[in-house]
């Protein structure tokens, strides 16, 4: 039997609330599909599950909180014999956290009813009832003082999540991780001029921007400088997949950092669709949990009409950051002539316990490299 | 007109008598002796020892002989004298009253009624004061009433003798002194719903026989506490009216139970497990009942009452389920 | 088409590209991205949607031409005729 359990979307999530099943016991389901809805602070996510099988069991209700690596179902592999083998090994890494949010809230038959009607979480209520339960007047208390701000608080209070994620995270970053910054600047030229040219044979919808080009750039970098693809976690743990996290500013405030998987075994077309793709389920909180958690490195890009250069803070566990500022025209010297050319101004910010010096800068310079190799990318 | 709970009895059984020649009275010292209880006493010179009969002290046989009376088309009334000599006429209520309509394949109906003292009363100890109505509303077949109130006492006799099935009316020797007032009219009533004596909305309080007046009073004095309590008197024990119970659970959504019998396996615990299974997300707060210690009755009246819920154990159980003090 | 219902319509796709901005507020003269905060993915899309919605192909090189309001209410005036 497979063990369906809550995902971590991120180093900063330590519950997330089911708000939906998707599936019920009996449903037959595949890698990749979505199964749940669940809300963290980044909003609602959709939930995949990675197995094949059949849903056996629902072990979470709708609408309970739980930890995160709490048994959310029980799936019924239909390939019960291959998964066995690599079982053992895979179940200790997920039941590390065997927290128990069980404590059963003491609550009348008839509160618990008012309550489920009012949609009122039992959870913040003090009962008045006999031995502190929870009783019908409680409930509606409680429902009363609910009211009102309710609809006015819901955008905010999203916000506000975000908020607060983005402040946990980052806290941890700069409180563990011991940041290098590197920098350089790039010649936009070649790239852009191939990018116009690209651009003319394509239809409106199908066009390229530029952002494009630098991430395949750092894929493929990342792939000859494979230690900035990796997650510290009491030592260094490189990854073979290179799922890139594109950070997106949201108006409201805040950032969500969704992952554009396999980055390098994409065409730039394929790119440019994952980004028209996530950007707008992004802005909605709308993203689905793999999105959300499996990136192994992270870019933002500040994009044009924005200053000239960031300096990242990583995304733990991540031990890199790429940071683009936005494209200028600036003065170029280049074998003795000065000239004026479209300049980005790339920045790496790296784990130290991590890597060297050395190991970003050679990161950085086969980025530029693939970068003025555009048909190669 | 206030009158007591014994001349209410008295005058049901005397207009049942004029009634209807088929309705004669048998039982222990009714005719001579007026009843143990001074119940019959008069109507032997009134009706003549053919309708007041005498009978030896076998329960097993003169109850036998009142259910041979009514299979013969006869409408008798057996006074057992206590609820605890009525274990020597089991056999007769269960196997033969109970059970002759089913043996029959439905030719054969048992009017009887069979009335019975019940509880306590002078200090009459162990052998004389118990509360058994839980054993005879287990009995499929049966028809077991319990007269709370004097409006009871009056009026169920009347509609028991039109029942084609055995009844058993329950009475109490603690009220047999007690006055209540009743209207001069006062007469049959009906014997298959359970009655709100007192409405109110914020707790139920499900009793019958000697527990209604104790709620009652409970209930008038709770009024002062701000708790306006709802008194429901069973009144018929066998079958229980699920829907006057299950209204009230609907309203008040709080329940005491309160019975004067032993708790274990009681009407109490029945009255409860109905509200679990029909009216469970009704309920505010767990169904409680205040029952009779489980000992055999003891004679000292200090004991006697402390093994019997009473009016100021009502009060404080509905307090702490209502205000936890 | 009036140049009053090509700012509309204008007015309409930018909303819905930015729900959170306020396009109607934009002076003639306004740098459009500048003062409603769309980046260049949302820019993108913009252009995407005038030529959904009208059917004109802007060439990338033309991206000067509709900076303002008024310099794109007269570019798509131009491309319609």
């Amino acid at each position: 039997m497979i063990e369906f359990c809550m995902p971590s979307l991120g180093a900063d999530m330590e519950a997330g609330t089911l708000r939906e099943w998707l599936v019920k016991p009996g449903d037959t389901v595949k890698r990749g599909d979505i199964i749940a809805v669940v809300e963290t602070q980044k909003g609602l996510i959709d939930i995949e599950v990675f197995d094949e099988g059949t849903i056996d069991q629902l072990v979470v209700k709708e609408e309970e909180k739980v930890p995160v690596g709490t048994l959310m179902a029980l799936i019924a592999s239909t390939k019960e014999a291959v998964v066995k083998p690599e079982q053992p090994e895979v179940k200790t890494a997920e039941k590390i956290i065997p927290v128990s949010l069980t404590t059963t809230v003491k609550a009348s038959p008839l509160a618990r009813r008012v309550a489920a009607e009012k949609g009122v979480d039992l959870a913040d209520i003090k009962g008045t009832g006999e031995g502190g339960a929870i009783t019908k007047e409680d409930v509606e208390k409680a429902a009363a003082a609910q009211k009102e701000p309710v609809k006015e608080e819901q955008p905010t209070m999203a916000a506000e999540g975000i908020r607060m994620a983005v402040a946990a995270a980052m806290s941890k970053s700069n409180r563990e991780i011991p940041h290098y910054y590197l920098e350089t600047k790039v010649d936009m030229t070649l790239p852009l001029a191939w990018l116009s040219e690209a651009n003319k044979k394509r239809t409106v919808k199908q066009r390229l921007l530029p952002v494009v080009l630098l991430v395949k750039a750092v894929a493929k970098a990342l792939a000859d400088v494979p230690d900035l693809n990796a997650y510290w976690d009491n030592g260094l743990q490189r990854k073979d997949v290179i799922n890139i996290g594109f950070a997106i500013s949201l108006r409201t405030g805040g950032v969500m950092i969704p992952a554009i998987h396999l980055a390098d075994k994409k065409t730039l077309d394929e790119l440019m669709a994952s980004l028209n793709d996530m950007i707008p389920r992004a802005r909605a909180m709308k993203l689905r949990s793999s999105e959300l958690s499996d990136s192994t490195i992270t870019i933002t890009s500040l994009g044009e009409g924005n200053v000239e250069t960031v300096y990242g803070v990583i995304y733990p566990p991540q031990v890199a950051l790429v940071g683009f500022g936005s494209i200028i025209e600036q003065p170029w010297a280049e074998q003795g002539m000065l000239g004026v050319r479209p300049i980005l101004t790339v920045t790496l910010a790296a784990d130290h316990r991590a890597t060297d010096g050395a190991t970003g800068s050679r990161f950085l310079v086969a980025f530029n490299e693939h970068l003025q190799k555009p048909d190669m990318l | 007109m206030k009158i007591t709970y014994r001349e209410a009895l008295k005058q049901a059984i005397r207009e049942a008598l004029q009634n209807d020649e088929r309705v004669f009275l048998m039982g222990e010292d009714v005719g001579r002796y007026g009843g143990a209880f001074a119940v019959s006493k008069g109507l032997l010179q009134e009706f003549g020892p053919g309708r007041i009969m005498d009978v030896p002290l076998s329960e097993s046989g003169f109850v036998g002989a009142g259910i041979g009376a009514a299979l013969g088309g006869m409408r008798p009334v057996v006074e057992v004298m206590t609820v605890n000599f009525s274990l020597l006429a089991m056999d007769q209520l269960v196997n033969n009253a109970a059970t002759l309509l089913h043996m029959s394949g439905g030719q054969l109906n048992v009017p009887v009624v069979i009335r019975m003292s019940c509880g306590t009363g002078r200090q009459l100890a162990a052998q004389h004061s118990h509360s058994w109505e839980p054993l005879y509303a287990h009995i499929p077949g049966l028809i077991v009433l319990s007269a709370g109130t004097h409006e009871d006492a009056r009026g169920m006799l009347h509609t028991a003798l039109q029942c084609p099935d055995p009844v058993i009316i329950f009475e109490y020797t603690a009220m047999l002194n007690l006055e209540a007032d009743l209207p001069a009219d006062a007469g049959a009533v009906n014997i298959d719903r359970a009655c709100v004596r007192k409405e109110g909305k914020d707790i139920s309080i499900i009793t019958y026989g000697a527990g209604v007046y104790k709620a009652l009073d409970a209930a008038k004095e709770l009024t002062a506490a701000g708790i306006d309590a709802e008194v429901i008197d069973l009144r018929v024990l066998r079958p229980l009216d699920n829907i006057s119970i299950l209204d009230s659970v609907r309203k008040t959504h709080r329940v005491l139970v309160v019975e004067e019998a032993w708790g274990s396996v009681n009407i109490a615990a029945e009255v409860s497990a109905r509200i679990m299974e029909n009216v469970f997300y009704e309920l505010d707060a767990g169904v409680q009942r205040l029952c009779g210690i489980e000992v055999p009755m003891p004679y000292p009246k200090h004991l006697e009452d402390a093994s019997l819920p009473q009016i100021e154990d009502i009060i404080k159980k509905v307090k702490k389920m209502l205000q936890h003090d | 088409m009036t140049e009053q219902a090509i700012k509309q319509t204008v007015f309409q796709l930018l909303k819905k590209i930015a729900p959170d901005t306020a396009p109607e507020t934009l002076q003639p003269d306004d740098d459009i991205r500048h003062t409603l905060e769309i980046d260049s993915f949302d820019a993108l899309q913009f252009v995407v949607a005038l030529n959904e919605n009208y059917g004109i192909e802007i060439p990338e090189e033309d991206y000067g031409k509709i900076i303002t309001l008024r310099s794109l209410i007269n570019y798509i005036k131009e491309k319609l005729v």
